[in-house]
Order: structure tokens, then C-alpha cells, then sequence
């Protein structure tokens, strides 16, 4: 078995975190330590997410964890869900992105726009593992520009029927619900999106998994096809409106991603700092040579920077300070600085960098997914791009 | 059902430890505490008889530094009812000036049970549990492995030399758990937080006198780097000779 994790703390910032703090960081590190670790290879090889995990993460509260407990969620602060995001993107990113989904993306939407009846319908049972949800933005042909979407609701009768097709929707095939976005009014017009509750079981509604992935393989990825899907006035979302209601999810996502970033940088240094102080080359520890110990000093540079940034960004949060913007930096940032970290842990590694034994490749192959998702590190450019001058560079 | 479980704080297992500048105890700073595994097997088995039971109290009870009330958290976060911490600056090194503290505390209680781990793994006396059974002149069972409970009687599996030992017992009585007695619960992130709002009750221990001191701690010397002998068949004999005469394993 791996040795236990002990973590990676250069600037203690284990002494910024309150106890209970700790005490949910110590869970989801043991946990992942021995219930995902032992199951993500093999999960990875055969490009499924580990489905029977579910139970037990949701006993733990991993799901809308933030949330609060009247809808049967842990009621934690954002400093501590975003902990649960770190330590279980240590483990992999696809079991973070599920995560993120359930409790960012569908249970986040219905608590912030749903009504009190459909919090009270969907939340325990989400945050119980009982009904996986599923976020449906993105189309085949709307990518970074979201607002352009085709995808329509137009009233019929008491209710609504949705046309269209969503791409690269993860835990689409596996999700009992889905958070479908889509224009009540003129194609044009994005401020006339809306979110709908949409069980995947309604007719009309397919879900297919996109097959020849090589990033994120523990993890759905899915194609949605909504052909004449019927659904009632109970389905809508009653207080979303507009684009900004979609992109509010994201920020809330793309926040646990920010921290999540991080874990999987803690982990791929950690690894490449065992890996270096084991491994004899030229008579002497590769740990012993320059060259490595530059790749291990700008490793932990850039993890100790990172885990700062979204401490303070998790402590905003928790005072209604964490604008979009901010967010975007931090997921921006740290998503990079993991993306280079996995890499020369990868090299560092040698021949067995490639192997799925060691997680640098996994998490090197995974990470560019989470660079393209939630707004691809280019968008987050020009977001902070306008928030810097004023001047919009995309719209 | 009524059950006391006594936990301890003591250093992580993986964390390295320093001496203190007194020669006879731990340089703290630095050191992550965590409850003693073994005490793990304790709560969780408090938490099974209690849910089996259809009811009751699990309490858990610590002696030690006003730090342990994180260790008594981690107890309520996994789900005992209530917490008592008997604070003492510092674990005194007498095993029986603890029991008498802990036998003191719980011998009013009217519990039907009470629970400890095997052993601390830092001091590993084994000592406690067995001497506050002694206290409070009831039976004691150590490390066991497997347990059941029956209308005010128990039966008990110890794990002995070469064997399995097994013992009957009356309720109430005091055991002692050794690992694999059942798989500890992680504490659920709604465990943690509703451990806040438990009951955790502070106060002085009645300890005994304390007769044994810690004089000095020392580090176990430094383990000699490996040798590598060579390669391939021919070096056997000679890894065989040295295994029998210089390290004596053979
Ligand atoms: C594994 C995975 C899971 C996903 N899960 C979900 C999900 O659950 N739900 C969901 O709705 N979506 C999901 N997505 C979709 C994801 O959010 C989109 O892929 C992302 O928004 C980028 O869109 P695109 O792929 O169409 O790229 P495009 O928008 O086509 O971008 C292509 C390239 O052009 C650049 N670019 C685009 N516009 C500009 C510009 N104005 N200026 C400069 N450069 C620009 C981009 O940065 C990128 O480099 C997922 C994606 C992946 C890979």
C-alpha cells in the first residue's frame, strides 16, 4: 500500500485552519488514502468513474458540503469545502469533478434558484448519494461562449419542452438529473436563460458517453440529446435568469477547482520527492543533484503560493468577497502552476513517470482537462484581462 | 446502554519526535497528536453496542492537556454523546496515578461498560485499563478482538500464542481493545461539526500520587546504512553466513 500522505505544508498554513477545519481534512486525506487510492488506477485504465465510492462519500457529507444542514448537507464554511476539494483532487481530478458537479454545479443551482419545494425535493436525496445530478452548459458548438447557446424552452401547454444537444457534460450518463440551460426567449438574447430540473429518465432526453478520452478517464463525460423533452412548470428554476445564473454555478465550481488544483500538485510532489531521494543514479540520490532539486524548490514555491491564494480566497468567501473575478485568478493560477508541477514531477520520475503505478502522468493527463474546463485558462485571461482595464477583450 | 470509553492524545505514529531540552520528555512543537489507534477500536466499539442496544450514552473520557479536547472531539465527531476531559498540565508517567484519576471519574457513573485501547502506543504501558478495572473491582478482559454481549454477559475473544482464547465475563466489566475488533468509522463532516455543539465537560483529575517519574528519554540509535553484498547466486552463501552470525535472524 502507498505510504499515508502526511501532506505538504512549507508556510504551516495548517496553523490558519480552525480545528474543525483540520478535523475535515483529516477525513476526506484518510479516506482517500484508503478507499480511493487502492481503486483509482484500475477506474482510470478502464475509463469509469468509481461508482461505488458514491455511498460512502455521501455518508461523509462529501456533497454540497457547504450547503446548509437543513437540506441534510454538512453546513461547512467555504474554507472547508474547499479542503474536501484539495484532498479528494489528490486522489483524482475526475472524482473531484464529481464532486464539483453534485454539489457546485446541480445542488448549488437548485438551492440558490430552485424553490423552497424543489430544495426540499432534491437536496437530501443529492447530498444523500441517492439521485446523482448532472450540469448541462456547454453545447457542441458553444464552448468558451456559452451565451450563444441554441438549446430552447418554449411554453407548451402548463409546461415546457426543451430541444437541443449539450456536450462534454460530466456524470451525464450516470445522472438521474440534469441541469439543463436553455433560451425561453430569442436566440439572440442570452439574458433569456434559464435552468431547468430536467429527469433524465423524461422522453426524449439521451445520454451517450464520448468515448477516446485520455484525460479525466475516471470520469463520465457525456453527450446530451434533448428531442421534444416535456417537462412541467415545476421543472424551471424560478429564480435563475439570465447567463449570470449558469456562470454564478461556475464561480462556485471553479472555486473548489482552484483548491483542488493544489491538491493534485501536493500529490504529484510528494511523490516525485520520495521518488528523488530513493532513486540512485550515478552512484548518489537524483535528490542530490542540482538540476532535481531546482524542479523540487520551484514545486513547492508555487504549491506554497497557491495553497495561500485560496486560503485568503475561501476566508472572502466566507465574508461575500469572493467576487467572479477573484475566482478566476485563483483557478486561473493554480490550475497552471499544477499543470507544470505534474509535468516535471513526470520527468523527474523518468521511464516510470509514465506508468500508471506513479500518479504524476495521471494527474499531468487529467489537469489539462481541468485547464479547459470551467472557463479555459485563456477566458480567465481576458476575465481578469477586463477587470484590469475595463475594456472587454470577448464581448 | 451506558458506556465509558477512555481515549488518549498522543504523537502521530509517523511523526518524527524530539527531546525536549529536559532529557525526559517530548519537544511538542511541530508534532501532529492524534487519538491512540488503538483507543479507535474503543469508540467505535462503544458507538456499535450502543446503536445494537437500541440506546444509551457513550462518553468519552480523557486525561491530559487542554489540547486533548481535540482528541475528546474527535470521539463526539465520531459519535459519542459527551466528553470529559480530566485536565492535567502533563500525562503523569505512573500508569496508577492515572487509573486512580480515570477509576475516580468513572466510578459513580453506573456504566455497563468500559472501554480502552489495548495499550497508548506512545508510553505502551498497558496498563491503565486492567488497573482501573482493579479500582473499581470489576472484571477486566485485555485485548480483545471479538465481542459479544448477551443479557448482562459478555463473551470475548483474545488472540493469544497460538491461538484464540475465548472468556466469559459479567456486565458490568472493563476491556480492552486490540486492533481488528472492528474498522473504526471515518468521522463524517457532519460528525465534526455537530461535535461542537456536544457537551465537553473540563475538570481537575483526582490523580494518585505519582510514584513513577520519567528520569530520562532517549532516541533508539540511528539504523546503520544497508550493504549491498553484489549480485546474483554466488553471493548467497555469504548473505546466508552474514544473516546467521552478524544479524541473527537465521
Ligand atoms: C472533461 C470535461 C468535462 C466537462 N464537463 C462539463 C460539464 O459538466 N458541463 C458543461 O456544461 N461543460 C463541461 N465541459 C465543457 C467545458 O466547460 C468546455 O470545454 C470549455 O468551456 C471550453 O469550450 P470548448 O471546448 O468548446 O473550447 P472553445 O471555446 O472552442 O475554445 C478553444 C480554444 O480557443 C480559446 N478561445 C476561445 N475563445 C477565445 C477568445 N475570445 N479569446 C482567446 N481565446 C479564445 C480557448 O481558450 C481554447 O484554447 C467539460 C469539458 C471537459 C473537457
Amino acid at each position: 500500500m502507498a505510504p499515508r500522505f502526511e501532506g505538504v505544508d512549507f508556510y504551516d498554513t495548517g496553523s490558519l485552519l480552525s480545528e474543525e477545519e483540520r478535523a475535515v481534512q483529516a477525513t476526506v486525506r484518510q479516506w482517500v488514502d484508503e478507499r480511493l487510492e487502492p481503486v483509482i488506477n484500475r477506474h482510470y485504465l478502464e475509463g469509469k468513474f468509481p461508482l461505488e465510492l458514491v455511498p460512502e462519500m455521501a455518508r461523509l457529507g462529501f456533497f454540497g458540503a457547504n450547503l446548509p444542514e437543513q437540506y441534510g448537507c454538512a453546513g461547512l464554511n467555504n474554507v472547508a469545502y474547499g479542503l474536501i476539494m484539495q484532498e479528494l483532487e489528490r486522489g483524482d481530478s475526475g472524482v473531484r469533478s464529481f464532486a464539483s458537479v453534485q454539489g457546485a454545479l446541480v445542488m448549488y443551482p437548485i438551492h440558490a434558484f430552485g424553490s423552497e419545494e424543489q430544495r426540499q425535493r432534491w437536496l437530501p436525496k443529492m447530498a444523500a448519494g441517492e439521485v446523482i445530478g448532472c450540469f448541462g452548459l456547454t453545447e457542441p458548438d458553444y464552448g468558451s461562449n456559452p451565451g450563444g447557446m441554441i438549446t430552447t424552452a418554449r411554453r407548451s401547454g402548463g409546461g415546457w419542452v426543451l430541444n437541443g444537444a449539450k456536450m462534454w457534460i460530466t456524470n451525464g450518463s450516470t445522472a438521474r438529473v440534469a441541469i439543463i440551460w436553455a433560451k425561453t426567449g430569442a436566440l439572440d438574447d442570452p439574458s433569456g436563460i434559464r435552468g431547468f430540473i430536467v429527469p433524465t429518465d423524461t422522453p426524449g432526453f439521451s445520454a451517450r458517453d464520448q468515448q477516446g478520452k485520455l484525460s479525466l478517464r475516471a470520469s463520465d463525460t457525456s453527450e446530451l440529446v434533448l428531442q421534444d423533452v416535456h417537462v412541467g412548470d415545476d421543472a424551471l428554476l424560478p429564480h435563475s435568469a439570465g447567463l449570470k445564473s449558469p456562470l454564478s454555478c461556475l464561480t462556485q465550481a471553479r472555486y473548489g477547482i482552484a483548491w483542488g488544483a493544489v491538491g493534485a500538485a501536493m500529490g504529484c510532489y510528494d511523490e516525485a520527492l520520495r521518488y528523488a531521494k530513493q532513486r540512485v543514479m550515478f552512484r548518489k540520490p537524483i535528490a542530490g543533484f542540482q538540476l532535481q532539486q531546482q524542479r523540487l524548490a520551484d514545486m513547492l514555491t508555487e504549491i506554497t503560493k497557491a495553497q495561500l491564494l485560496v486560503l485568503q480566497l475561501g476566508r472572502l468567501k466566507d465574508q461575500g468577497k469572493a467576487t467572479p473575478q477573484r475566482v478566476s485568478l485563483a483557478k486561473r493560477n493554480n490550475v497552471n502552476a499544477a499543470c507544470d508541477i505534474a509535468r516535471e514531477a513526470r520527468r523527474l520520475l523518468g521511464a516510470n513517470g509514465i506508468l500508471v503505478e506513479y500518479t504524476a502522468m495521471r494527474h499531468l493527463a487529467n489537469l489539462e482537462s481541468v485547464y479547459t474546463y470551467e472557463g479555459t485558462h485563456d477566458m480567465h485571461t481576458l476575465i481578469l484581462g477586463e477587470e484590469i482595464t475595463g475594456i472587454s477583450a470577448f464581448e | 446502554m451506558k458506556i465509558a470509553v477512555c481515549i488518549k492524545r498522543v504523537p502521530d505514529t509517523e511523526t518524527r519526535v524530539k527531546i525536549a531540552a529536559d532529557g525526559a520528555s517530548l519537544d511538542e512543537s511541530g508534532v501532529k497528536f492524534i487519538m491512540s489507534p488503538y483507543d479507535e477500536y474503543a469508540v467505535e466499539e462503544a458507538l456499535q453496542r450502543r446503536d445494537k442496544a437500541g440506546g444509551g450514552e457513550v462518553v468519552a473520557v480523557a486525561l491530559g492537556p487542554d489540547a486533548a479536547q481535540e482528541t475528546l472531539r474527535a470521539a463526539l465527531a465520531m459519535g459519542a454523546d459527551r466528553g470529559v476531559l480530566l485536565k492535567a498540565e502533563r500525562i503523569p508517567a505512573d500508569a496508577l496515578a492515572v487509573a486512580k484519576a480515570l477509576a475516580a471519574e468513572l466510578k459513580d457513573g453506573g456504566y455497563d461498560l468500559v472501554l480502552f485501547g489495548k495499550m497508548a502506543v506512545d508510553d505502551y504501558h498497558h496498563a491503565v485499563g486492567p488497573m482501573v478495572a482493579e479500582l473499581l473491582g470489576l472484571p477486566c478482559v485485555t485485548a480483545v478482538s471479538k465481542l459479544e454481549l448477551e443479557g448482562g454477559k459478555g463473551v470475548a475473544e483474545r488472540e493469544i500464542e497460538g491461538g484464540v482464547e475465548v472468556v466469559e465475563f459479567a456486565l458490568p466489566a472493563v476491556l480492552t481493545a486490540e486492533k481488528g475488533l472492528n474498522t473504526p468509522r471515518y468521522p463524517a463532516l457532519k460528525g465534526i461539526m455537530a461535535a461542537k455543539k456536544k457537551p465537553l465537560e473540563v475538570k481537575p483529575p483526582a490523580l494518585g500520587e505519582v510514584r513513577v517519574v520519567a528520569a530520562a528519554l532517549a532516541l533508539p540509535p540511528e539504523r546503520k546504512a544497508g550493504r549491498i553484498l553484489g549480485e546474483g547466486p554466488d553471493v548467497v552463501p555469504e548473505l546466508v553466513r552474514l544473516l546467521r552470525t552478524e544479524a541473527k535472524v537465521l
